[in-house]
C-alpha cells in the first residue's frame, strides 16, 4: 500500500458491541452516523489530490464522429483529459454481460454515457475543462419504447446481436388450459431510483508497483476488482480496493461507476485522484429498476382455485445490460407469485433501448410482477364475490409445493400463515369527524383537506422473492477469523470483504463469532480485496453467506484450540466447547482459560461457504430442478384515506408479516422491514424517474420524492421464524420481500378507496382524478 | 468568486449599486442549489445575514412591515395570528430545517411561480418595498412579478421589505403536493376575507408563468356577498355561488404540463381547492365574524 493511503474510514470500528445470535446490539457505527461524523467515500481526502470529473453524452442515442480534448487540455490546472483511446485493457464491462464501454467510442446509447475524463486541481477548474472538450455528434432517432425493441426487426440494432437482452419462457403443465373464471389485465410500472443519499465516491492512488489502491463505496469489491483490472489490463492482485463508508446502495452500486474512471486518471497524472459525483449526475451515473409492461391473464374455477396464469412481461434494460438478464430470470420464474398454479406459461423479455440503463435494486426482477399478480388476485376475487385475501390463502404456495419451474419447496413456505396472522393485526381507529391535526389527513401539512372527499381503503399484498444467486451460479463467501490475546484477554477480528451497506451487516458478523467463539470483543476487519470474495450485498444474501462463512472460519478456530485442549487434557474433543472465555468440559467443567491456550499465538482461518448448488432454467420450458436455493416470503396490508377529488393520498397504517428463518437480530430485522416497506410505498404514490424520450426529466431530489416521515405510517410488524434447515442458522433473507409486498398492498388499498382501474404504479393524482373505474 | 458581508441596509445598498451583477444571498435555500446545479456561477455573493434590521419586522399605521430576511419560522412564530394565510403557507414551505434559513425576500425574488409566500400576499394585497441609493419604491405585489422567475427589481435594488396589513377576516391557504411534506407545488390557492372592505382576495400559484389573482372570481364572490347582505348576516353560501366561484378560479389559470404534473389536474385541483378553502372561511367568519382565520394545526 502507498504511503498515501487516506485515513482508513470508520469501518474498522474498534468499539466492540455487545451480545451474541439472536440479540439485539446497536450498531457499532450507530453514533456516529446519528452524530454526522461517519466518514462516507464522499469524504475521502489524499495529500495532493487531483479531482476527477466525467464528460457524459447530452443524447440518448448519437454517433460520435470527433472528440476534440485540445482546448480542455490546454485549461490551467488541468492534469489530464482522457478518451476511450486511453483505456489501458479492454473498453468493455459488464457484470453479466460485457456490453458497456468505459468511455464511448463512436456511438453512445443513452443520455449520460461517459465519454471522457477530466483530472484537474479544483473540482470547478475540472467542470470547466470538462465543458471545453468538443465531442462532435450525429444525432440518431433512439429506441424507447422496450416492447417495439423485443418485436419490431426495423428497429437498428444497439447492441450485436439485437435488442433482446434475454427472452425466457417458462412452461408448466397445460400452457393452453381454459377457466370459467377469467380476469385479465396490464399493467405498468415506472422507473425507481434507488435514492441513496452518498453519491458515488472513489479515491484512486496509484501505488509504486504500477498497480492501484482504490478506496471507494460500493456492493461488491471483488466484481468490482474483476472489471476494474481488466479494463486497466493490470492483473487483478494490483487492483487493490477498499470500502470507505457506504452511503446506502439498494442495488444501484453493483455496476461500475468511479471505478476504472477513477483509477485512470491516477494511473494517468502519477497522483491520488478523487472523483465524487453530485446529484443530478448520480442520476445519470447509476442504473435503475427496470420499468415493466405486463399483460396478465388469471384462470381460476367458481370455487376460486387458480387453474391457470399466463402473462407477457417486458423489461426496459436501457442501453446497457447490467442485471437484465437477472431481472428477466427473476420475474419470470416468480411472475405468478406465492400460488399454486397448475398451468403456467410466462414469457419475459429483456430489452436493450436507449433509456437510461437499469440494473440492480431491491426487489430485483420481483417487484415489477407482484404488482401485475396481486392486482390480478384483487381482481379475481371481485370477479368471484370472494374475500381477497381468502382467494389468496385458498391458491397460496407451501411446503412440498411445486413452483412454476418444477421445484419441490423443501423448507417452509408459510405464505397462508403470513395473510391470515397480518389480516388479524389491529386495525387504525376510524375517524368519526375530521382529525385535529391535517398533518394526519391526504395533503398532510399542506392543507387541501379538512375531511372533504376523504375514503379509507384496505388493501392487501404478499410476495415471493428468491434470496441468493440463482440458476446455477457458484454463490459463496469468505471470511477469516484470527483470535489472538491482546492486553490478557481474547479478541476475535473478523475479516470480509462483505459490503455494509446500511443493513446491519457489521453488527451480525460480531454477534456469530461472539457466539461461536465464546469470547467478548470481536473487531471487524476493514472491508477490502485482501480476503477472498464475498460476492454483493444483494439478493438478500450476506447475512446467509457471509455469516455462514464467518460461522465455518469460527468453527476452525474453535477446533484448533479444541485439539490442543483435547491432546493437553486427554479429554474427548467432543465434550469441549468455548465459553466466557474459557474452554469448557460438560464432563468436568472449566478446563483452561483462552489467554493460557493461545499464548502468544495467532490462530487464524479462512473459510468460505458455499450455498446449495442451483442449476440453469431450460431455455424453452424455464424447467430446473431447483433454480433458486431458498424463497421468502411476506405479506403487507395497508390501510390508506385518499382524497377522492384531489386525487391525493394518506397510508395510514402499514403492517406487515414476514418469516425470517431466525432473526439473528431481531431489531435488524424490524429496520429492515420498516425501510424496505417505506421503499415500497414510495414506489406505490410517488417514486418515478421520468423519462421522456430517452432523456431523465427529474434527476434531483426536488422532483424526484421520496417518502418524509408524513407519508411513511406507523407499523405493526409481526416477524415469524420457520427455520430453513439448508441454511445457516436456519436464517431466511430479511431485506427485499418487504419491499416487494408493500407496494400492490398500498395500490390495492387506493382501488379499494377510489374504485378506480390504477393499472399504472406510481399512482399519481391525475390517475386517480382521471382513471377510468375498476 | 467575491463574498460581499455588509454590516447595514446602507452598505448593502452601496454594494448592490457598485456591484449590479452580485447575487443577493439571504436564507440561501434557493441560491446554493442554483449553484449547485450549476444553473447559475455568481461572480460575487452579497450576503444579507449581518443586517440585522433586514431580519425583523415592525407595525406602522395600521400595517406590518416584515423585513426581507425574516425566516419563515419567526414569521410563523411571531405574526402568525396577526396573517394566518402566509403562516399556513409558510409552514408548507420545505422543512423545519429550511423554514430556519429561507425568507419571504428570497421567495419573491426567485420570482418562482410555485413560490409559497406568493398568494397570500396576492390574496392580502401586500406591497413590496424595494429600495436602491437611489431611492425607495413600493410595488403592488402583482406588479412585482413580471414572467417566470422575473421579477421588476432593477439591478441596484434589493428588496427591503413586506407591506402587508394584518387580517381582519378568515384566510386560508391550501397546496397540492404529491407528497405529505416538503414538496414544491403543483398548485396552490389562498383566500382572505376583508370584512372591512367587502372583499375577497386570492392567490394562485403554479398556475400560470407568475403568481396571480383571479380576479373575476372576486368580483362575482365580493358582488354575490355584498349584493345578499351577507357580510352583515352571514349564512351558509348556496353550492351554485361555491361552484360559480370554483369555476372562475379555475378559468384564472393557464397551467402547463411538467414533470409535476399535467394543466388538466391543476385547473381541476384549483377548482377543488377554491371551493374548499372558501367553505372553510366563511363559516369561520359565521362562527367568528370579528376573529381571523386561525390555521388547523400547530
Ligand atoms: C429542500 C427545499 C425545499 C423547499 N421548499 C419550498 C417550498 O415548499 N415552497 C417554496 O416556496 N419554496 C421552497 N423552497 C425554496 C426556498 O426555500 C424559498 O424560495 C425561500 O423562500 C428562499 O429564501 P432564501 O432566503 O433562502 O433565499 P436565497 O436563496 O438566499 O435567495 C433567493 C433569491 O432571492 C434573491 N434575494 C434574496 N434576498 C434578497 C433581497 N433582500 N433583495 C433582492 N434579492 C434577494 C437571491 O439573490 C436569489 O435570487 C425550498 C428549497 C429547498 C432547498
Amino acid at each position: 500500500m502507498s504511503d498515501h493511503a487516506p485515513a482508513r474510514s470508520p469501518q474498522d470500528l474498534d468499539d466492540s458491541i455487545a451480545g451474541g445470535i439472536g440479540e439485539s446490539p446497536t450498531r457499532p457505527d450507530g453514533a456516529l452516523k446519528v452524530r454526522g461524523e461517519y466518514a462516507y467515500a464522499s469524504d475521502l481526502w489524499a495529500e495532493d489530490m487531483l479531482w476527477g470529473a466525467t464528460l457524459r453524452s447530452p443524447h440518448p442515442y448519437a454517433r460520435i464522429r470527433s472528440i476534440d480534448i485540445g482546448p480542455a487540455l490546454a485549461t490551467p490546472g488541468v492534469y489530464a483529459v482522457l478518451t476511450h483511446s486511453d483505456v489501458p485493457g479492454e473498453n468493455l464491462y459488464g457484470l453479466k454481460i460485457v456490453d458497456q464501454p468505459v468511455l464511448a467510442v463512436d456511438v453512445v446509447r443513452y443520455r449520460g454515457e461517459a465519454v471522457a475524463l477530466v483530472a484537474a486541481d479544483h473540482p470547478e477548474t475540472a467542470r470547466r475543462a470538462m465543458e471545453r472538450i468538443e465531442v462532435d455528434y450525429e444525432v440518431l432517432e433512439p429506441i424507447t419504447d422496450p416492447e417495439l425493441a423485443a418485436h419490431d426487426t426495423t428497429l437498428p440494432e444497439l447492441h450485436p446481436g439485437g435488442n433482446v437482452v434475454r427472452h425466457q419462457p417458462i412452461v408448466k403443465g397445460d400452457p393452453e388450459a381454459s377457466a370459467d373464471v377469467v380476469v385479465s389485465g396490464l399493467y405498468t410500472l415506472g422507473m425507481q431510483d434507488q435514492a441513496f443519499l452518498g453519491p458515488e465516491a472513489g479515491l484512486a492512488v496509484p501505488a509504486p508497483d504500477g498497480g492501484v489502491d482504490l478506496y471507494l463505496a460500493t456492493q461488491d469489491l471483488h466484481s468490482d476488482r474483476k472489471q476494474t483490472a481488466q479494463a486497466l489490463g493490470l492483473p487483478p492482485e494490483k487492483v487493490r480496493m477498499t470500502m470507505s463508508g457506504v452511503g446506502g446502495a439498494f442495488g444501484g452500486r453493483e455496476d461500475l461507476s468511479i471505478q476504472v474512471h477513477c483509477s485512470m486518471l491516477a494511473l494517468h497524472t502519477g497522483k491520488p485522484v478523487k472523483m465524487v459525483y453530485d446529484r443530478e449526475e448520480s442520476f445519470h451515473g447509476h442504473v435503475h429498476r427496470h420499468p415493466a409492461k405486463m399483460y396478465y391473464e388469471h384462470g381460476a374455477t367458481r370455487d376460486g382455485d387458480l387453474v391457470y396464469v399466463r402473462a407477457t412481461l417486458y423489461f426496459d434494460g436501457g442501453a446497457y445490460a447490467s442485471k437484465t438478464p437477472v431481472v428477466v430470470g427473476n420475474g419470470t420464474t416468480l411472475g405468478i407469485g406465492p400460488y399454486a398454479v397448475p398451468n403456467v406459461r410466462i414469457e419475459g423479455w429483456g430489452l436493450y433501448t436507449n433509456n437510461p440503463p437499469c440494473g440492480a435494486m431491491r426487489g430485483l426482477g420481483a417487484v415489477q410482477p407482484a404488482l401485475a399478480y396481486e392486482a390480478q388476485m384483487d381482481k379475481l376475487a371481485d370477479a368471484l364475490g370472494m374475500d381477497p385475501v381468502e382467494v389468496r390463502i385458498r391458491n397460496a404456495l407451501s411446503q412440498g409445493g411445486t413452483t412454476p419451474t418444477g421445484q419441490v419447496l423443501d423448507y417452509p413456505a408459510p405464505v397462508a400463515e403470513l395473510l391470515d396472522r397480518v389480516r388479524r393485526l389491529p386495525l387504525p381507529a376510524e375517524h368519526d369527524s375530521a382529525p385535529a391535526d391535517i398533518r394526519d389527513l391526504p395533503g398532510g401539512a399542506s392543507n387541501t383537506t379538512h375531511g372533504e372527499g376523504v375514503v379509507r381503503g384496505i388493501g392487501y399484498g404478499v410476495c415471493i422473492k428468491n434470496i441468493c444467486y440463482a440458476e446455477g451460479a457458484d454463490d459463496y463467501s469468505t471470511a477469516r477469523v484470527r483470535l489472538q490475546i491482546i492486553g490478557g484477554e481474547p479478541l476475535a477480528v473478523v475479516h470480509t470483504a462483505a459490503a455494509e451497506v446500511g443493513q446491519g451487516l457489521v453488527t451480525v458478523q460480531q454477534q456469530i463469532a461472539r457466539t461461536e467463539l465464546g469470547v467478548e470483543r470481536v473487531n471487524i476487519h476493514p472491508n477490502d480485496t485482501d480476503v477472498g470474495p464475498a460476492g454483493s450485498s444483494s439478493a438478500s444474501r450476506q447475512t446467509y453467506v457471509t455469516g455462514g462463512a464467518v460461522r465455518n472460519a469460527c468453527e476452525a478456530v474453535r477446533d484448533v484450540l479444541l485439539q490442543r485442549v483435547a491432546a493437553r487434557s486427554g479429554e474427548s474433543i467432543g465434550d469441549l466447547s468455548l465459553s466466557g472465555g474459557k474452554v469448557v468440559s460438560s464432563a468436568t467443567g472449566v478446563l483452561a482459560d483462552l489467554a493460557d491456550v493461545i499464548g502468544d499465538d495467532v490462530i487464524e482461518e479462512t473459510r468460505e461457504y458455499h450455498h446449495r448448488e442451483t442449476y440453469p432454467l431450460d431455455e424453452e420450458l424455464g424447467t430446473s430442478e431447483r433454480a433458486q436455493v431458498q424463497h421468502a416470503f411476506s405479506a403487507h396490508r395497508a390501510v390508506v384515506d385518499v382524497d377522492t377529488e384531489l386525487g391525493l393520498v394518506k397510508v395510514v397504517q402499514l403492517d406487515c408479516s414476514q418469516d425470517v428463518g431466525k432473526a439473528m437480530n431481531p431489531e435488524a430485522v424490524i429496520g429492515q422491514i420498516q425501510g424496505g416497506s417505506a421503499q415500497g410505498l414510495g414506489l406505490a404514490v410517488m417514486e418515478e424517474i421520468r423519462v421522456d424520450g430517452g432523456t431523465i426529466r427529474n434527476a434531483s431530489f426536488t422532483d424526484y420524492l421520496i417518502p418524509t416521515i408524513l407519508d411513511m405510517p406507523p407499523m405493526n410488524i409481526d416477524v415469524i421464524e420457520r427455520a430453513d434447515p439448508n441454511s445457516p442458522y436456519g436464517v431466511r433473507g430479511v431485506g427485499e420481500p418487504p419491499t416487494i409486498s408493500s407496494t400492490p398492498a398500498v395500490v390495492a388499498a387506493i382501488r379499494a378507496a377510489t374504485g378506480k382501474a390504477l393499472t399504472h404504479t406510481p399512482v399519481a393524482p391525475e390517475h386517480i382524478i382521471a382513471d377510468i373505474p375498476r | 468568486m467575491d463574498f460581499l458581508r455588509p454590516t447595514s441596509w446602507r452598505d448593502a445598498l452601496e454594494a448592490k449599486a457598485h456591484h449590479p451583477d452580485a447575487t443577493p444571498i439571504a436564507g440561501g435555500t434557493d441560491v446554493m442549489v442554483e449553484i449547485n446545479f450549476d444553473h447559475r456561477r455568481p461572480t460575487s455573493l452579497l450576503d444579507l445575514t449581518g443586517i440585522d434590521e433586514l431580519a425583523s419586522w415592525s407595525e406602522h399605521g395600521g400595517k406590518l412591515r416584515i423585513g426581507a430576511g425574516l425566516p419563515y419560522t419567526r414569521l410563523i412564530d411571531e405574526l402568525g395570528d396577526r396573517l394566518p394565510g402566509l403562516a399556513i403557507a409558510a409552514r408548507t414551505v420545505g422543512s423545519p430545517q429550511i423554514r430556519n434559513r429561507g425568507t419571504l425576500g428570497g421567495n419573491l425574488a426567485s420570482a418562482s411561480p410555485a413560490g409559497d409566500g406568493h398568494p397570500p400576499l396576492l390574496a392580502s394585497g401586500a406591497e413590496v418595498e424595494v429600495e436602491s441609493v437611489r431611492g425607495t419604491r413600493l410595488l403592488p405585489v402583482e406588479e412585482f412579478f413580471t414572467g417566470v422567475k422575473r421579477h421588476a427589481l432593477a439591478s441596484d435594488e434589493l428588496i427591503s421589505a413586506v407591506h402587508i396589513a394584518p387580517a381582519t377576516g378568515a384566510q386560508q391557504f391550501s397546496k397540492i403536493g404529491t407528497r405529505n411534506a416538503m414538496v414544491i407545488a403543483v398548485c396552490t390557492f389562498a383566500i382572505a376575507l376583508h370584512p372591512e372592505r367587502q372583499r375577497v382576495g386570492t392567490g394562485l400559484g403554479s398556475a400560470a408563468p407568475t403568481p396571480l389573482r383571479a380576479i373575476e372570481a372576486e368580483e362575482f364572490l365580493s358582488g354575490e356577498l355584498a349584493d345578499s347582505g351577507q357580510w352583515d348576516s352571514p349564512r351558509p353560501l348556496d353550492d351554485s355561488v361555491v361552484r360559480q366561484f370554483g369555476d372562475l378560479v379555475a378559468r384564472a389559470a393557464s397551467p402547463i404540463d411538467d414533470v409535476r404534473s399535467t394543466a388538466d389536474y391543476r385547473t381541476h385541483a384549483l377548482g377543488v381547492m377554491a371551493r374548499r378553502t372558501l367553505g372553510w372561511v366563511w363559516d369561520e367568519y359565521r362562527n367568528h365574524p370579528s376573529s381571523t382565520g386561525r390555521p388547523e394545526c400547530a
